[in-house]
């Protein structure tokens, strides 16, 4: 929508990255075939992954959420080629890695590394520490300066390991020890990106912090790019630059921390997010800030038609059962695929009649939430068209003009007075 | 028999071992001890605390620190012995309703199990019986309980599914748990343990494997539930979200004690043992604005069978060396009041902790 945004890209990293694009994925798919009777025919195609797009640009963050089933975890096997994409590209550092065979796949072993969720299983219970560490050096033929041994010791040391405990076996760690080795283990070959499946979600909560910290800390000293893929939005939150949410197998919105956070912009990704208990037992009565979205995701055998989330949406129209909506960048870093965005300007305003279900899904969902969502799409739409020859005011902002002093933080914003003031144009 | 032992325990401190006990459910130093090759598994080592009807209890914790097995301990699932001579070892007393449960008699616990107390279990998949219908299951809870025939019975689980939100009951009584949703199943196993209108439920990490937009749902659920059928209900977690979210009072528990227990409200905003601290330090919040780092507790959850003496908090706090005399690492704190209806159990003295909250602590939350 906002041609000068293509190149916008992340401008909200934590660092200035080099910036350069590590990983580009375009019209990813991966869909498991199910197979029946004597001759196994294939009758369906369970569509786990079913179209990505998206970029990690070196040196950043990106992280990765939804709910299970959405394909997060596909995605995180599909871009290390530890699973074979039906269609679609996968290119690391320019080259094309979509269909590379088990040889010509390894030398980029070393730029890829994968940490994986469970410490428990991940571990070969039958391999001392020192074995698990340095497979990744015996695999490659690399022998490290100063041998293998103090390779792995100084490894062990860096993620906060004892490096005595080169000779235990796994089952002597507890289960934060274990994923530090198997950090330890991605961390081997010096990778350039590191694709992180839930590294702490088997954690407790006082582990799950010093795992966040010494991810944080290899980022900042090894300038390493991640890929974690997790489903708890606080700590996807803590740990990434940009985010990208999944539903049924697409992204929905890839946005920059903090713009998918402060005003997130898809139906779905604002309902993920007022999903999350909050730990603050004052917020206990303020319930009508959360929106309950009905029933279970649907079969990623027979994904909905149009815009998959329409089953569940209050917000859908006839146009998000029949066309599915484009992942647009309608802000500067903030791309969504919608046809009714939140905090914005309504993609299809010609469509207004609600579909039956989002009729049901909209008792559910509070009134002063619809209402100030109407009043910040309005405002919006009103503000894009009072502005489109002069662009130089601030998209992003939200200004409240008619809306009545909403309380719901989920998508507080900075009131900007002063541009609405000044622009005629009402809110119809 | 329930005269006798209500006669015969000693009048004593407030809340623990005075006879009458006025509130609902009250569980006076409670141990359940494991005898293992490796030693005594003390996995509740003295928890004493109450709850009334219509009140929610949160207990939160790590992995190991007892809060699974206290919730067994109260539901009477241990004294089974299920590891042949190598019984669990229970002491203390638990109070329902005027009757204590670890001194009665096992078949009069049967009657109360499921009609007084229920439990909703973490794992619905494995705590549903995979070869009945979700109808089939329900009904023999409730038949266990009313002597009523199985048509009404069937009618009474359609009536509960309808309750707890399945679609189209009357057909999804028919279904097998592993025909459900993840949702649907923690959905059939609340409907499950409400069929008998118990007074006492307790859930077991009731949301830990569901998604999170389902997880609101259940949520939302009980807390309606609660309100229409005024039981007492004690929600064991470890998500601090989930605790805010429902509960009136919070117990925290470390190493198989509790060491904090008090107000909702009072612990997330005037916590007084290191140890929540360093719980709500650890912790990413979405309402907050992002925080540069997590504070992490140092160390790791202490074996329960070799606990740390003194203090069993003492090898991972920071603050260990506040108390003069080196008195965490020798003497083990009792819970002390620290404020209205607040307890903790640590040895530092109400100024160090106001000081070191407002200073160091709280800025950083």
């Amino acid at each position: 929508m906002t041609p000068s945004a293509q190149s916008g890209g992340a401008t909200l990293t934590k660092d200035a990255a080099p910036g350069e694009t590590l990983l580009k994925v375009t019209g990813l798919q991966k869909h498991f075939p199910i197979r029946k009777g004597l001759l196994q025919r294939q009758v369906g195609a369970v569509r786990a992954v079913d179209g990505l797009d998206f970029e990690v640009k070196s040196g950043e963050t990106l992280g990765v959420v939804g709910e299970s089933g959405c394909g997060k975890s596909t995605m995180g096997r599909l871009i290390t080629r530890l699973l074979e994409p039906t269609a679609g590209t996968v290119e690391f550092e320019g080259k094309d890695i979509t269909h590379l065979g088990v040889g010509a796949m390894r030398p980029m072993r070393r730029d890829v590394q994968m940490i994986f969720q469970d410490p428990y299983s991940s571990l070969n219970p039958r391999h001392t520490i020192g074995t698990i560490v340095s497979a990744p050096f015996k695999l490659q033929g690399v022998t490290p300066e100063g041998g293998v041994k103090k390779e792995v010791q100084r490894l062990l040391s860096v993620v906060g390991l004892n490096p005595e405990h080169y000779n235990r076996y796994p089952h002597e760690f507890s289960g934060g020890q274990r994923q530090r080795i198997g950090i330890a283990r991605a961390l081997a070959l010096n990778p350039k990106m590191v694709v992180a499946d839930e590294p702490v979600s088997a954690l407790d909560v006082s582990i799950q912090a010093q795992v966040v910290n010494l991810l944080d800390d290899l980022q900042q000293e090894l300038g390493l790019t991640y890929v974690i893929i997790a489903h708890d939005l606080s700590v996807v939150r803590h740990v990434s630059d940009r985010i990208a949410v999944m539903y049924l197998g697409k992204i929905v919105e890839l946005a920059d921390r903090d713009s998918l956070y402060k005003a997130p912009m898809h139906p779905y990704t604002k309902a993920l997010m007022s999903a999350v208990p909050i730990p603050d037992p004052r917020r206990k009565s303020a319930k009508s800030e959360r929106i309950l979205l009905q029933g279970d995701v649907p079969s990623p055998i027979a994904p909905p038609s149009g815009c998959r989330f329409h089953t569940r949406c209050w917000k859908a129209t006839q146009i998000c059962k029949t066309t599915e909506p484009p992942l647009l960048e309608l802000k500067p870093g903030q791309q969504v695929a919608c046809h009714h965005p939140e905090n914005f300007e309504d993609q299809a305003p010609q469509d207004t009649v609600l579909l039956t279900v989002a009729k049901e899904a909209a008792e559910l969902v509070a009134d002063e939430v619809l209402a100030e969502s109407a009043a910040t799409s309005a405002a919006v739409a009103a503000e894009v068209a009072a502005e489109t020859p002069a662009k130089a005011a601030p998209v992003a902002e939200t200004p409240v003009a008619k809306a009545p002093a909403t309380e719901a933080p989920v998508a507080e914003t900075p009131a900007a007075e002063a541009p609405v003031k000044e622009t005629p144009a009402d809110e119809k | 028999m329930t005269e006798l032992s209500k006669s015969g325990a000693a009048v004593g401190e407030p809340v623990k071992g005075s006879p009458a006990p006025s509130a609902f459910l009250e569980v006076r130093d409670l141990k359940v001890h494991f005898p293992t090759d490796d030693g005594l598994v003390k996995s509740v080592d003295g928890l004493t605390f109450s709850l009334e009807k219509g009140k929610t209890l949160g207990i939160v914790g790590e992995s190991g620190s007892g809060k699974s097995v206290t919730s067994l301990g109260i539901m009477g699932l241990h004294t089974a012995g299920q590891y042949g001579k190598r019984k669990a070892q229970i002491s203390g007393e638990i109070w329902l309703d005027g009757t204590e449960l670890l001194s009665a008699d096992p078949d009069h616990v049967r009657k109360l199990r499921g009609r007084e107390m229920a439990m909703i279990f973490q794992d619905p998949l494995s705590a549903l019986h995979p070869y009945y219908t979700i109808g089939q299951q329900i009904v023999e809870a409730y038949r266990i309980h009313h002597k009523v025939d199985k048509k009404v019975a069937r009618r009474r689980a359609i009536e509960m599914l309808d309750r707890v939100g399945i679609p189209q009951p009357d057909k999804r009584v028919d279904s097998y748990p592993h025909e459900f949703s993840g949702g649907m199943r923690q959905r059939a196993m609340i409907a499950m343990s409400l069929v008998n209108n118990p007074e006492l439920l307790i859930a077991d990490e009731p949301t830990t494997a569901l998604d999170v937009t389902v997880q609101a749902q259940i949520l939302d659920l009980i807390r309606d539930l609660q309100k229409e059928f005024g039981s007492a209900v004690i929600v064991i977690t470890h998500d601090l979200g989930v605790v805010a979210e429902l509960s009136d009072d919070i117990l925290v528990m470390y190493g198989g004690r509790c060491i904090e227990r008090g107000p909702a409200e009072k612990v997330f905003y005037e916590p007084k043992h290191p140890y929540t601290w360093g719980l709500l330090g650890s912790m990413p919040r979405l309402d907050r604005d992002q925080t540069e780092r997590l504070i992490p507790v140092k160390g790791s959850p202490p074996s329960l069978i070799n606990l740390p003496t003194g203090c069993a908090f003492n090898p991972r706090c920071a603050y260990a060396d506040v108390p003069k005399d080196n008195v965490t690492r020798t003497v083990r704190p009792e819970l002390s009041e620290v404020g209205s209806q607040h307890w903790a159990a640590c040895h530092m003295t109400q100024e160090q902790r106001e000081r070191i909250w407002t200073e160091e602590i709280a800025p950083k939350l």
